[in-house]
């Protein structure tokens, strides 16, 4: 597994600053990314379908964290709120989404992109005419608002919960993969929806359920981003690309891949950003992705189904 | 009636492009005034676009959600072209343009030189696409990426182009893009006798597009095309590479967003990032989608008709026309997912089972 | 037979394609464009005037608030008898924050709509578009945001500030404050590389030392890397260039990271009195750089603000761009009745001089520039997120788009 405690037990370096912020704040970002894909790869793996509007069950999230804030006034503890409500709401959405449009088009996993293209569409809109096009502003809690010294690097909690709220998700996710019947059915549909089918497995209902948890992570994952940019209409865009590269890299239908794709694309672009420019950090990654897709077709890992795009 | 099928299917489909020939090179300049005709225009360079999108996603079976970057390629070339004729003509052969003076240190690029030339101008509008198609869709097809992991990296190309282009304020006039056109090839841009030309050469690139592809269409590469979408697999057993056909159609694809892109500048009057980002590429496949994606007009008519749509929505309703644009996704992919030009088609379908078409 | 078939139909094909093309084209190469011909009609008792702002997109909060006070000049100048005696009436349309879309509806403002002068715009992408069509129109355009410099049209009026109103004051102020370090933070587009240009070499001048410079893309929110690097650098001041919703993303990084206003306060060009309170964070006592502020005491101000709050209710703040709109179509009406004419070469004619009372204080036009003379102001953000005036140019600056006037300015260093 890669280290992503950044504990003050990493070996001395000598340019600590050109290395700790990067490898720190870029295992930050992977979190983030991670908490992004993990629903993307579920619904991919499973279903294949690819959900363009994923990124608005971010923007979902924040939105909600905005909201809660209105309510529970006090900060301390409104993020404790807004992460339950946060999962939902979005995972209503995502819910929502699943039975009004995707249940129709299974089969059709292109046309689900594009479908959920224009749901995308439709749900940044609505948040523009709902909260308007300017941000809402979201307090970061007392307890979140501060930074330890790690080789110079003032690493700001923030960067730590994200951390911590990804391994919880993704600890979250693996237990109920492995350990309840509802993952087992999950692992099942994924590797042979068919024999699943055969065997008694109602696939109607673990996709929904699948649809249900991915979406509602990210909603999760909008809590996080709410604290790094408060909430805005296009906050979906920026990270969806990102997240389906992560997606991509990672192979499909196991999790590990997903977790060792999100980090490294974090870090990476971390370091990019460090040692050129932002900008041109975003290109290299792309480069790299397609560099890497020549390496490994199907990603990092990936199990063997039937019926995949 | 069995006699007259074959009959009907080679001057069918040219019955449709010559109504569309003369729709667009006729009837248009005679009754429309030469702000709308110049906006025409704009639709048309989508339409080139939608042709070659028709030709990837609808008979190669290949989404390119990264159309953009192909137009953006074109655009910017004819751009820089067209930078430089305008400095060129104000202070003389070795002139740069305005931007570079302002924003940089007033020196040009050295990948900038060779567009002083029309010729090569010409030249790079088909050879960039040309060889930045060759070079990605070899690296993706060889390796046998497709389907959605394909749409996600062309998609995620056009975010990384965007972004490329608006970092290199220097280079490429950053968020700005490049605007301030004068001169197109010796011909004023802001004549209206020009410009009416300029519409014309556009409306018949797409004309001679669309016969170009109805000619790939009829041919053994156009059906080794849509067998390679529909069954990749045997058409390897058959001892076929899917590669090799699939890189060609997106090549052309490639070529035909270029020219369209090459047109957009001159008829606009500006290329910037927002014309050829995530979101534009996605406007591009929004047009196709509507038309019909495998059908011969579908893809340039639905172009056509999302051009104006947007045109039309945003001078009446300014506010609600992203919701119309979510819709048109939602309702055309959900109940239509062959387009409205195929709405008809699909019932004689029903009628005449055993000449049914492949379009999924 | 399927082949000759085939080939005879292509043929047709691109035989009708040619002789239609052919028919249809005919450039004309020699010749003055025999466009610019005027169809504004002055005979009735109104004039039409386009407000061109972009109210969808990623730009339409901040122009919805130009349109606002545009719509507002507008019913005021109505109210007291118009322009020239005639009522205006505004054609709206939307610029969809697209340069392509501004480029297309400007044209038709002008040609389709013949309106007597266009009033918007916000990015420079947006008035780089628009330029060549009122150029070749011979339009007016008036523009009404603080800008990158570097440009003067005969058919644009710039009423918002350039860098030499905006950015050089700021430097200015950053010098009497006894700044030695300064750090700049930008968006990856054509204002900030620009404003860091001149920022760059002024404080050379200044002898204030740059001791870093970090840029992010516009849709980029997350600061955290780059803000690191402030922290590590510990500079006197941090100068903001960065743009919209960006901005929440780097104040809420900067105070994370145990930055402050006691340590390395941060003057900002485009945080104004709606978007400070939107930032998520407390960002009293950090500053900002405008030509305007609500604080701003005259008479002229009370007006505006009174009237403003009026129409569209006692929370809406108002801000410089807003300010800098709101002046714009009251000089187009001194221009006109100057000039005693809607006629733009006659307008230009006699453009220099004609000055407008504004909230902001005593504008005037440069008839050789188009820019207006303006006061630099700099501001403290207070605990009601209003800005103290703490310094000020004291005096309007004469417009200087190109910084002709400034000695150190050299455009060709990079």
């Amino acid at each position: 597994m890669l280290a992503q405690h950044g504990t003050p037990g990493l070996p001395q370096e000598t340019h600590v600053d050109a290395f700790t912020t990067p490898l720190l704040a870029g295992t930050a970002t992977g979190a983030l990314l991670l908490i992004a894909a993990l629903g993307l790869a579920l619904t991919f793996g499973q279903m294949g379908v690819i959900n363009m509007a994923h990124g608005e069950f971010l923007m979902a999230g924040a939105y909600t964290t905005y909201l809660t804030q209105q309510v529970v006034t006090n900060t301390d503890l409104s993020i404790l709120v807004a992460l339950p409500a946060a999962f939902l709401v979005a995972g209503a959405l995502g819910l929502l989404l699943e039975v009004a449009i995707i249940q129709w088009m299974y089969r059709r996993p292109l046309d689900t992109l594009l479908v959920t293209v224009g749901v995308s569409l439709l749900l940044q809109q609505l948040a523009k005419d709902v909260f308007g096009a300017q941000g809402d502003p979201v307090q970061t809690p007392g307890w979140l608002d501060g930074n330890i010294d790690v080789f110079g690097y003032h690493w700001p909690y923030r960067q730590m919960f994200t951390i911590l709220l990804a391994v919880a998700a993704l600890a979250a996710l693996g237990a109920l993969l492995r350990y309840t019947s509802y993952g087992r059915q999950i692992r099942a549909t994924v590797q042979n929806r068919d024999l699943a089918e055969t065997m008694g497995v109602s696939t109607r209902t673990v996709d929904r359920v699948t649809f249900f948890v991915g979406s509602g992570l990210a909603g999760v994952g909008g809590v996080a981003v709410s604290l790094i940019s408060g909430t805005n209409p296009n906050l979906g865009t920026t990270y969806i690309i990102s997240a389906f590269l992560v997606v991509v890299a990672g192979g499909l239908g196991q999790l590990r891949g997903t977790v060792i794709a999100a980090f490294t694309v974090g870090v990476v672009t971390a370091f990019f950003t460090d040692w050129f420019s932002s900008s041109m950090a975003q290109v290299l990654t792309f480069a790299l992705v397609v560099v890497f897709l020549q390496l490994r077709p199907q990603g990092l890992f990936t199990v063997r189904t039937r019926g995949l795009a | 009636m069995n006699r007259l099928l074959p009959l009907a299917r080679t001057w069918g489909p040219l019955i449709g492009i010559a109504l569309v020939a003369i729709a667009l090179l006729v009837v248009a300049p005679a009754v429309l005034s030469p702000f709308r005709l110049n906006n025409l225009g704009k639709y048309v360079c989508w339409a080139i676009a939608g042709v070659g999108i028709g030709l990837a996603w609808g008979r190669g079976g290949m989404l390119v959600m990264g159309q953009g970057v192909f137009f953006g390629l074109g655009g910017y070339a004819m751009a820089m072209h067209l930078k430089l004729e305008a400095a060129m003509a104000t202070g003389g052969p070795d002139a740069i343009p305005d931007f570079m003076v302002l924003y940089g240190d007033g020196t040009m690029p050295g990948w900038w030189e060779p567009f002083r030339s029309g010729a090569f101008t010409l030249f790079a509008i088909v050879a960039l696409p040309a060889v930045a198609a060759t070079i990605l869709g070899w690296a993706i097809f060889k390796r046998r990426v497709k389907g959605a992991y394909f749409a996600i990296l062309t998609q995620a190309l056009a975010v990384a182009f965007a972004t490329l282009l608006i970092a290199t304020i220097k280079q490429t006039g950053g968020f700005n893009g490049l605007n301030q056109f004068t001169l197109f090839f010796g011909y004023n841009l802001y004549d209206p006798v020009n410009k009416k030309m300029i519409y014309s050469i556009a409306a018949a690139v797409l004309v001679v597009c669309l016969v170009v592809v109805w000619q790939l269409y009829r041919s053994r590469f156009g059906e080794l095309l849509v067998a390679t979408r529909d069954a990749e697999e045997r058409v390897r057993f058959l001892g076929h590479d899917p590669a090799n056909i699939k890189l060609v159609a997106f090549i052309v694809a490639a070529i035909m967003a270029s020219i369209g892109g090459a047109l957009f500048a001159p008829i606009t009057g500006i290329i910037s990032p927002s014309d050829v980002d995530a979101t534009a590429s996605i406007f591009l496949i929004a047009g196709v989608a509507l038309g019909g994606r495998a059908l011969l007009l579908g893809p340039a008519l639905g172009a056509l008709a999302v051009g104006y749509g947007r045109t039309a929505l945003s001078e009446s309703f300014p506010d609600q026309w992203t919701y119309f644009l979510g819709l048109l996704f939602i309702v055309v992919i959900l109940f239509f997912p062959s387009g409205l030009g195929n709405a008809w088609s699909q019932v004689t379908q029903r009628l005449r089972p055993q000449h049914q078409e492949a379009t999924r | 037979m399927f082949h000759s078939r085939t080939r005879l139909a292509t043929g047709t094909a691109l035989a009708l394609t040619t002789a239609l093309s052919l028919s249809a084209c005919g450039g004309s190469k020699s010749g003055e464009s025999s466009a610019a011909e005027s169809c504004v009609d002055t005979s009735g008792d109104t004039i039409k005037l386009g407000f061109l702002n972009s109210t969808s997109g990623a730009m339409a909060i901040s122009e919805q608030t130009v349109r606002d006070s545009l719509a507002m000049a507008a019913e005021e100048i109505n109210a007291s008898g118009g322009i020239l005696g005639k009522k205006i009436e505004p054609v709206v349309e939307d610029g969809a924050s697209d340069p392509a879309i501004f480029a297309e509806k400007i044209e038709k403002l002008l040609t389709g709509d013949c309106v007597a002068a266009v009033f918007g715009g916000w990015t420079s992408a947006s008035r780089k578009a628009m330029l060549p069509v009122v150029e070749a129109d011979n339009g007016l355009l008036f523009y009404p945001v603080q800008y990158e410099g570097l440009e003067a049209s005969k058919n644009i009026y710039y009423s918002g500030a350039t860098t030499n109103q905006q950015i050089i004051p700021a430097m200015d102020f950053l010098k009497s404050q006894g700044v030695k370090t300064l750090f700049l933070a930008g968006s990856d587009y054509v204002f900030p590389r620009t404003a860091n240009k001149i920022i760059k070499q002024y404080a050379k001048e200044l002898g204030i030392k740059i001791v870093g410079e970090e840029y992010v893309p516009l849709d980029d929110d997350d600061w955290t890397t780059q803000v690191a690097k402030i922290a590590d650098a510990k500079p006197d001041f941090v100068f903001n260039t960065i743009n919209g919703s960006s901005n929440v993303g780097f104040i809420k990084a900067y105070y994370e990271q145990g930055l402050s206003p006691a340590t390395s306060p941060i003057i900002s060009v485009s945080i104004a009195e709606e978007e400070a309170p939107a930032m998520g964070k407390d960002v009293t006592g950090q500053y900002a750089a405008w030509n305007y502020f609500q604080s701003v005491k005259s008479p002229a101000n009370e007006t505006f603000i009174k009237a403003f709050q009026a129409k569209y209710g006692a929370d809406r703040p108002t801000s410089d761009p807003m300010e800098a709109a709101y002046t714009s179509l009251y000089l187009y009406k001194a221009l006109v009745e100057k000039a005693d004419s809607f006629d733009v070469d006659k307008i230009n004619d006699s453009a220099d001089g004609v000055s407008f009372d504004a909230p902001e204080g005593t504008v005037t036009i440069d008839g050789e520039n188009h820019h207006i003379a303006k006061t630099g102001l700099i501001g403290r953000i207070n605990k009601d997120n209003q800005f103290d005036v703490v310094w000020s140019s004291e005096e309007p600056i004469e417009p200087d788009p190109f910084l002709k006037g400034y000695s150190w300015w050299d455009p060709s260093a990079s």
